[in-house]
């Protein structure tokens, strides 16, 4: 797995005492935020006491007490609700789904509350709902879901989907601070898989800006989450094959940094968007159009997609394996968009 | 009756009774005149309902209003040109026209929630306001209103049971109008009285004329009392008749003759103006006055509103995001100490302490089993642990913890308050 170079710091930052997992940037980012703001609550199933499903808010009970942090019935409406009520009032609530697929049970409360609060009648809505998404740990059909686009699709809304622990921390943290309800995805599989240095002071990063996690001349690969360490490890073959090609991190998808992806189009001319979510109504279709929209004459190529089938998330390992997008499939797509 | 109201309260309820309905009735001019944008929704026969319970709130208290409740909204505060430049979607109106109806809010002032037409939304929406306020400090109520078909969606459930698990200051109003849109109430809910639905959270209710708005004043004034003195949400069940259909469009031909001409008799601004009068609070030099101040402030409210402009088309893009702090400087209002909820006083110990745990306690018993915030603070914990004399002994689930530490923590919850 690729150390992420792409999201060292530039200012030479000192490192805050050793490499830390993904799951514990989230849980620095939250603390932080709460030291530095008692506006800043946490609320949702199990986050208190047993201090999440993923540990990610263990320990934030023991220091910030009952009323700050929340433990809920099961009831993702009521949390998603209470949360915005609580951001009237001047509250900076972060959500947790134990997993992102019981967003589900929310989802009116989201788009159709939250979301259109500030566009129909002034009310700013900062919130943030985070939780565990994604594939490749055979969670099976309810626990692995990719919900990114539903939500995408929904005006009001930011949405975020990090690769690395640096960004999660710093992009969880600009979340918590925005004036809007972002969504947090996180990937779980990368939970514990990657370690990175973080820097000891406090630090965010913008919300909107994509990453070029790797330099090329030849094709751009646009991903984001456990799909963009997918992404560089096909890259890597794909240099052994004398082909370069330039990685872009999205990391953030609603806004879309249009700019940077036609910055990288304009050199490479050619473009594969590899996503783990399905198919069908991805983001790479939306990218596809804005390409067409505004480099149509930028590219030498059909833009190509790597991305899982458009079938639920299944279980067993052989099915979910055959599934999900890998290094493979994407090193066969590039190889062949190269050829154009 | 009469000695808990002022002279001055008691016209006020009518005074709003009689503003709810003119405004009402202005607009079902301006319908039939095509100046008004989409559908129009009546709150005639319900006005006691309104008016009433949101009397009882102070103007620091919370409400989202849902469709039928004008009168709400000009108990509050709202101007009636507000209410009149919204259904005719006028660019000064206070969503400037990019909402129609009820659906606006007003969180600076007013202290007012926007509904969405997704009932019973609003219900864990208020729950977190009145838990924001009491984090804050602040003493406040949150109110809203659900129907008898509002009751029935799932989020009605998961809003009001979060509300007691929290033991939130919230009053929920269930105006039973007995119909949702063309559904009976009984097609609804199994149910004779929908309070009974209290008893599924372990939290109080009433049950209330709703077309007898000193009644209704007073129940709210209770709860809303209750409730700000920390005893948990409370839910009254407004008991009354819808006398349109669900909106203009609607005849409402479902509705059985016999029921109709039954709560048309009941007429509540009728039924409270019969009772001001044997009571010599109003007579009908008074009544008029009151009906001639509503004719020149109507007049006056519906010239501006039928002048103000169509919103400019491309505002149609607007707003979507807050941009930030020039947008919107948000800053909760403190009125407690913060350091109360700052490391090391925030602290506490990571246990679930249970009291009456086994003890086979019904609903009625008065606690839900689980108790929000009874494990005290670090450090008020050692200033307490001395003081506190046990009270009972509540069994406990945690492992570590003692039985001593158990009362202490049971004595806290008090000490909260």
């Amino acid at each position: 797995m690729p150390d992420a170079n792409g999201s060292k710091t530039t200012n030479g930052s000192k490192s805050n005492g050793g490499p830390v997992t993904f799951l514990e940037a989230i849980k620095q980012a939250m603390f932080e935020e709460m030291e530095r703001d008692p506006a800043v609550v946490v609320i949702g199933e199990d986050v208190g006491v047993y201090g999440g499903a993923f540990k990610t808010s263990e320990g934030l009970l023991e220091r910030f007490g009952w009323e700050r942090v929340i433990d809920t019935p099961i009831s993702e409406s009521a949390i998603i609700g209470a949360a915005c009520g609580m951001s009237y009032l001047g509250l900076r609530p972060i959500c947790e789904m134990q997993f992102i697929d019981f967003i589900a049970c929310c989802f009116n409360q989201l788009t159709n509350f939250v979301a259109k609060g500030h566009y129909l009648w002034n009310a700013p809505a900062p919130i943030v709902v985070r939780g565990p998404s994604g594939g490749g740990v055979h969670g099976g059909p309810f626990h692995s879901a990719n919900p990114e686009m539903y939500f995408v699709h929904t005006p009001g809304l930011k949405v975020i989907y990090p690769s690395t622990p640096y960004d999660a921390k710093g992009l969880l943290k600009a979340a918590v601070r925005d004036n809007n309800p972002v969504l947090f995805f996180e990937h779980k599989f990368l939970y514990r898989r990657i370690k990175e240095e973080l820097p000891a002071e406090d630090y965010t990063v913008p919300i909107g800006k994509a990453a070029v996690r790797r330099e090329g001349r030849h094709l751009t690969i646009l991903s984001y989450a456990a799909m963009m360490h997918t992404s560089l490890e096909a890259a890597e073959a794909l240099a052994n094959e004398g082909i370069e090609a330039e990685v872009i991190d999205l990391r953030t998808l609603l806004p879309l940094d249009e700019e940077t992806i036609l910055q990288s189009v304009k050199k490479t001319n050619k473009v594969l968007v590899v996503h783990e979510d399905t198919k069908t109504g991805g983001i790479a279709g939306e990218i596809a159009a804005i390409l067409c929209e505004k480099a149509f004459g930028d590219l030498d190529g059909p833009l190509m997609r790597v991305t899982s089938l458009d079938t639920p998330v299944p279980y067993a390992p052989t099915l979910e394996d055959y599934f999900l997008p890998n290094a493979q499939k994407v090193f066969v797509a590039a190889k062949e968009l190269a050829r154009y | 009756m009469k000695k808990n109201l002022t002279r001055q309260q008691y016209l006020d309820l009518y005074y709003y009774m009689r503003l709810n309905r003119a405004v009402e009735d202005t607009m079902v001019k301006l319908f039939r005149q095509n100046k008004i944008v989409g559908g129009l929704y009546s709150s005639l026969g319900q006005e006691a309902i309104s008016v009433g319970s949101a009397y009882a709130l102070e103007k620091r208290d919370w409400l989202a209003p849902m469709i039928r409740n004008i009168g709400a909204l000009l108990v509050k505060g709202v101007p009636p040109r507000d209410i009149f430049m919204q259904h005719m979607a006028k660019y000064d109106s206070p969503t400037k026209g990019k909402d129609g109806t009820s659906h606006f809010g007003d969180l600076e002032n007013l202290h007012i929630v926007s509904p969405i037409s997704m009932l019973g939304d609003l219900i864990p929406v208020m729950a977190g306001v009145a838990i924001a306020g009491r984090y804050l400090g602040q003493k406040i109520v949150a109110m809203t209103w659900i129907g008898d078909g509002g009751s029935s969606t799932g989020v009605f459930h998961e809003g009001l049971n979060f509300a007691a698990t929290q033991k939130a200051p919230f009053v929920l109003i269930l105006e039973n109008n007995l119909w949702a849109y063309s559904t009976p109430v009984r097609r609804q809910v199994p149910l004779e009285n929908l309070a009974d639905r209290a008893k599924a959270y372990g939290i109080s209710s009433y049950i209330v004329d709703g077309n007898d708005v000193v009644a209704v004043y007073k129940t709210a004034k209770e709860a809303v009392d209750r409730a700000r003195a920390g005893e948990g949400p409370i839910l009254i069940e407004a008991k009354s008749f819808r006398r349109m259909g669900h909106a203009q469009h609607d005849p409402a031909e479902y509705v059985p003759k016999e029921m109709r001409s039954y709560w048309e008799s009941r007429d509540p601004i009728l039924l409270y103006e019969k009772f001001l009068t044997a009571e010599k609070v109003l007579d009908a030099k008074g009544k008029k006055e009151i009906e001639d101040k509503i004719d020149a402030l109507l007049q006056k409210e519906r010239d501006f509103a039928e002048n103000s402009p169509m919103p400019p088309a491309e505002f149609a893009a607007e707003g979507v995001y807050c941009t930030g702090d020039d947008c919107h400087k948000i800053q909760p209002k403190w009125e407690r100490d913060k350091r109360e909820v700052m490391p090391p006083k925030s602290s506490v110990s990571a246990v679930w302490t249970v009291q009456g745990f086994g003890a086979g306690k019904g609903s009625s018993g008065g606690m839900a089993p689980i108790h929000f915030g009874d494990t005290p603070a670090a450090a008020e914990k050692a200033e307490n642990e001395d003081r506190l004399a046990p009270k009972s002994t509540p069994k406990t689930i945690a492992k570590k913890k003692s039985a001593k530490a158990a009362a202490v923590a049971a004595g806290s919850r008090k000490a909260r308050r």
